[in-house]
C-alpha cells in the first residue's frame, strides 16, 4: 500500500479523492440540489448495494475461474455450465428436502466431483496443450448446455430463500429526511447482506489458505513454476485434481447464490461465463484479491450503469475492461 | 528449379504458365476443377431449397469461418468476435440500407450503405483486433469472446441503433440491371463469387510476404520481432484482413435472411463457427468451407435423423457438440487432417508391393 503511494502519488490521490466522494455520497443526506440533478439518494444507494452484492456473487464465480486459469492454465469456458449446474442441483435439493443450506453443500460437493471427473478424465490426457483444453471445454459448454436443457427445461427456476432470510432489514443509512426532522433509513434485504458476508469470508478464508498453508504454498508455487514444483517431488497431478474440485465447487455455490438472488434458467451459463471473462481480465489472471476487485468494480459498474444509462449499461462494463487492457494489460492486481 | 527460369526476363509461355501453376498449385488438381465445375452448374442440379439453405449458407458461413482460420492457422490467433464482426456489418447494412424499421433505418442505397457497412465493420474488427494483441495467446480467446458476448448483451439492450431483442426486419436487398440479387440463382451466384474472392484472396495472402511474415509470427514472435518485424503491426494487420472478409460474410448474411437480431451475433453463434474452423481444419482455406458444410447438413437434417433413430430431435446441438469434441480428442486438423491421415495410410499401404512413389 505505502509502495504503491510511494511510486503513483497521483493516482494514489485521484483514487483517495474518488473513495471520499463515494463515501460522502453514501453516508451524508444529500443536499436538493444534487437531488434534483442525480435522482433520489434511495435509488443510488440500492445500485451501489446491488452493485457490491452482485460482485460477490460474480466473485465466487470468478476465484474458481482465475484459480484454475492461475495453476493449470486451462481456461476454462465450460465454468458457466458449472455455475448453472450447481444452480439446478440447489434448487433440486432446496425443493425436495426444504433446506436451503444443505442446497449449498450438495451442489459444492455435486458440482466438484463433476470437476474432478473432468480433471481426471480430459484434462489430464492434455497436460500443456492449452488451446485444445480451452477447445475441448467449449465442446463441453455445448454438451453440458444441452444435457440441462433437456433435463430441466427452458423454465425459470428460483430457489426459494428460507424464512429466517426473508425480507429486508434497516440499515443505519440516511436516505431522506422528513420535513418533521427524522430520517428515512434505508431497507435492504438481509438475504442479499448474509450472502455477501459468505463471499467475503469466503474470499478471506481462500486468501488464508493459499497464503498460510502448505497446500496453499503448493498452489502458490504451481501457479509461479509447475514443472519445477513436480520435479521437487510434489504430486503435482493431486493438486491439480483439487484445485479444479475447489474452483467447480465454488462455481457450484454461485450457481445456488444466484437462484436465490435472481433466477436461472438455460443462457445463464454464457452470462456467468462472461462476467468471469471480464472480471478475470479487470483484476488480473490467477489472482484472488484481483478477483475480488475485478468482481467490486464489474458490479457496480453494471448496477450503477443499469440505473443511469439503462441502454448503455454493458458499454461501461465493457470500457472499463478496454480501459484496463490499454493501461494494463496483465489485469489491475496481476504480478508480472 | 523452374522458379529460378521463371523469374528470369525472357520467359516462354509456358514458363509462364508453369510460374502461375507454382503460384497456384489448386489448378494443377483436377478435383479441384471438377468442384469448381460442379460449384457452377449447382443451380441446374439443385432444387431453390438446396441452393439457398444449404450451399449459399455453407458459402456463408464457410467465409465467415474463413476469417476465423486465417487468424488461427497463419496467425497463430484463436479468435471468437469473427461472427460479431460479421453480425456488426449485417446491422450496419441494415441501419444505412432501407428496411421495415424507418425510424432505424437511414434510407441509403445499397451500393453506398455496403462499403460503409464494411469499412465500419473492418474498423471494428481491427480495434477489437488490435485490443486482443495486447495480450498473448490464450487470453486472446478470452477477451475476443468478451467483445462478442459484450455485443450480444449490447444489441439486446439497445433499441436506438440496433433495435432491441426484435432486431431490425425486411432489410432490402439490392436490385438491379433489371435482377433481384436476392432471388435463389442470381443470390447464390453472388456468395459463390465473394466466397470465390475470399478464398483465393487468402489463399495469395498466404504466400505473400505479409502471409509469411504473420507465419513467421505465430511460430516464434521473438525471433521475428528480433528480425526488425513489428510483431503487433502484423497482428492487427491480419484482424484488419480477417474482419473484411468476415464483414463480406456479415453482408451476405443480412441479404440472405433479410433481417438481423441479437439471436444471429450471440455467443452461441460465435462458437458455432469456431467449431466450423475447427472441425474442418484449421491449416488450409478449403477446411472452414467443408466444415461449414457439414455443420449446415447437420442443422439442417440432424431434426430427421435423430427422429428416425427413436431419439429426440431437439437434440441436434448435443449431437454438434459431442462431434465437436470428438474431432477435437482425435485429430489435431480436423476433417482434413483425418482424410490426410487416412490418404497417408493408404498411400504407404498401397506403396509397399508396388514400390511406388509416395506422394505427399
Amino acid at each position: 500500500m505505502t509502495r504503491f503511494i510511494e511510486r503513483h502519488p497521483a493516482w494514489a490521490l485521484i483514487l483517495l479523492i474518488a473513495v471520499a466522494v463515494l463515501l460522502w455520497l453514501i453516508l451524508a443526506v444529500w443536499p436538493p440540489g444534487l437531488e434534483e440533478a442525480f435522482g433520489r439518494k434511495r435509488v443510488f444507494l440500492n445500485a451501489v448495494f446491488n452493485g457490491i452484492t452482485l460482485g460477490g456473487l460474480y466473485f465466487l464465480v470468478a476465484s474458481g475461474f482465475t484459480l484454475i486459469f492461475g495453476l493449470m492454465r486451462n481456461v476454462n469456458l465450460a465454468h458457466g455450465s458449472l455455475y448453472l449446474f450447481g444452480g439446478y442441483i440447489g434448487y433440486a435439493i432446496s425443493v425436495w428436502t426444504g433446506s436451503w443450506i444443505l442446497g449449498f453443500i450438495v451442489a459444492f460437493i455435486g458440482v466438484a466431483l463433476v470437476g474432478v471427473v473432468l480433471q481426471i478424465v480430459v484434462f489430464r490426457r492434455m497436460e500443456g496443450q492449452d488451446l485444445r483444453q480451452t477447445m475441448v471445454t467449449i465442446g463441453l459448454s455445448i454438451v453440458f448446455a444441452d444435457l440441462m436443457l433437456w433435463a430441466f427445461g427452458g423454465d425459470f427456476y428460483q430457489i426459494q430463500t428460507p424464512s429466517w432470510l426473508v425480507g429486508p432489514i434497516e440499515l443505519p443509512l440516511a436516505t431522506a429526511v422528513r420535513s418533521s426532522g427524522e430520517a428515512v433509513y434505508l431497507r435492504y434485504p438481509l438475504v442479499r447482506l448474509v450472502i455477501f458476508a459468505a463471499a467475503v469470508i469466503i474470499g478471506i478464508a481462500m486468501w488464508l489458505a493459499l497464503n498460510r498453508t502448505r497446500i496453499g504454498m503448493m498452489v502458490r508455487a504451481g501457479v509461479d513454476d509447475r514443472d519445477m514444483l513436480a520435479a521437487t517431488g510434489v504430486p503435482i497431478q493431486l493438486v491439480f485434481v483439487a484445485v479444479f474440485a475447489l474452483g467447480a465447487g465454488l462455481a457450484g455455490i454461485a450457481g445456488v447464490v444466484g437462484g436465490t438472488f435472481q433466477s436461472i434458467s438455460p443462457g445463464e451459463d454464457t452470462r456467468f461465463l462472461l462476467a468471469s471473462l471480464v472480471v478475470v481480465i479487470v483484476g488480473g489472471m490467477g489472482s484472488i484479491p484481483g478477483a475480488a476487485l475485478g468482481a467490486v468494480i464489474i458490479g457496480l459498474a453494471e448496477q450503477l450503469g443499469s440505473v443511469y444509462i439503462p441502454t448503455y449499461a454493458i458499454v461501461v462494463t465493457f470500457l472499463i475492461m478496454v480501459l484496463v487492457l490499454a493501461l494494463r494489460p496483465q489485469g489491475l492486481l496481476a504480478r508480472r | 528449379m523452374s522458379l529460378v527460369q521463371s523469374t528470369h526476363p525472357q520467359t516462354s509461355q509456358p514458363a509462364k504458365a508453369r510460374a502461375i501453376l507454382l503460384a497456384w498449385p489448386e489448378f494443377n488438381k483436377p478435383a479441384v476443377w471438377l468442384v469448381a465445375v460442379i460449384l457452377l452448374i449447382m443451380p441446374f442440379i439443385a432444387n431453390g431449397f438446396f441452393l439457398i439453405e444449404i450451399f449459399a449458407t455453407t458459402l456463408i458461413l464457410g467465409t465467415i469461418a474463413l476469417s476465423l482460420m486465417f487468424l488461427a492457422g497463419y496467425g497463430g490467433m484463436v479468435s471468437l468476435m469473427q461472427l460479431t464482426v460479421a453480425g456488426f456489418a449485417a446491422y450496419m447494412v441494415a441501419v444505412f440500407g432501407m428496411s421495415a424499421n424507418t425510424n432505424i433505418s437511414l434510407g441509403w442505397p445499397w451500393w453506398l450503405a455496403t462499403p460503409m457497412a464494411l469499412l465500419l465493420a473492418t474498423a471494428f474488427g481491427t480495434l477489437g483486433g488490435a485490443l486482443a494483441v495486447r495480450t498473448e495467446g490464450i487470453y486472446t480467446i478470452m477477451i475476443t469472446l468478451a467483445i462478442g458476448a459484450a455485443f450480444y448483451y449490447f444489441t439486446n439492450q439497445n433499441w436506438a441503433i440496433f433495435g432491441g431483442h426484435t432486431g431490425i426486419n425486411t432489410v432490402a436487398t439490392p436490385k438491379f440491371w433489371g435482377v433481384d440479387w436476392r432471388s435463389d440463382i442470381p443470390f447464390y451466384y453472388v456468395t459463390l463469387g465473394v466466397a470465390a474472392l475470399c478464398y483465393f484472396a487468402v489463399q495469395y495472402v498466404s504466400r505473400a510476404p505479409f502471409g509469411l511474415a504473420l507465419q513467421g509470427v505465430r511460430d516464434n514472435p521473438r525471433r521475428m520481432a528480433a528480425l526488425g518485424f513489428n510483431v503487433n503491426a502484423h497482428r492487427v494487420a491480419a484482424y484488419a484482413f480477417a474482419a473484411f472478409i468476415a464483414a463480406l460474410g456479415g453482408v451476405l448474411q443480412v441479404w440472405n435472411y433479410r433481417q438481423i437480431s441479437p439471436g444471429s451475433v450471440s455467443v452461441g453463434a460465435c462458437i458455432d463457427i469456431l467449431i466450423i474452423a475447427v472441425v474442418g481444419g484449421i491449416s488450409r482455406p478449403v477446411g472452414p468451407y467443408i466444415g461449414a458444410f457439414i455443420f449446415v447438413i447437420l442443422r439442417t437434417f440432424a431434426l430427421d435423423l435423430l427422429v428416425k433413430f427413436g431419439l429426440d430431435g431437439n437434440r441436434f446441438r448435443l449431437l454438434i457438440g459431442l462431434g465437436f469434441l470428438a474431432i477435437v480428442f482425435w485429430s489435431s486438423d480436423g476433417v482434413i487432417g483425418l482424410w490426410e491421415r487416412w490418404r497417408r495410410r493408404a498411400a504407404a499401404t498401397g506403396a509397399r508391393p508396388s514400390g511406388g512413389k509416395p506422394h505427399g
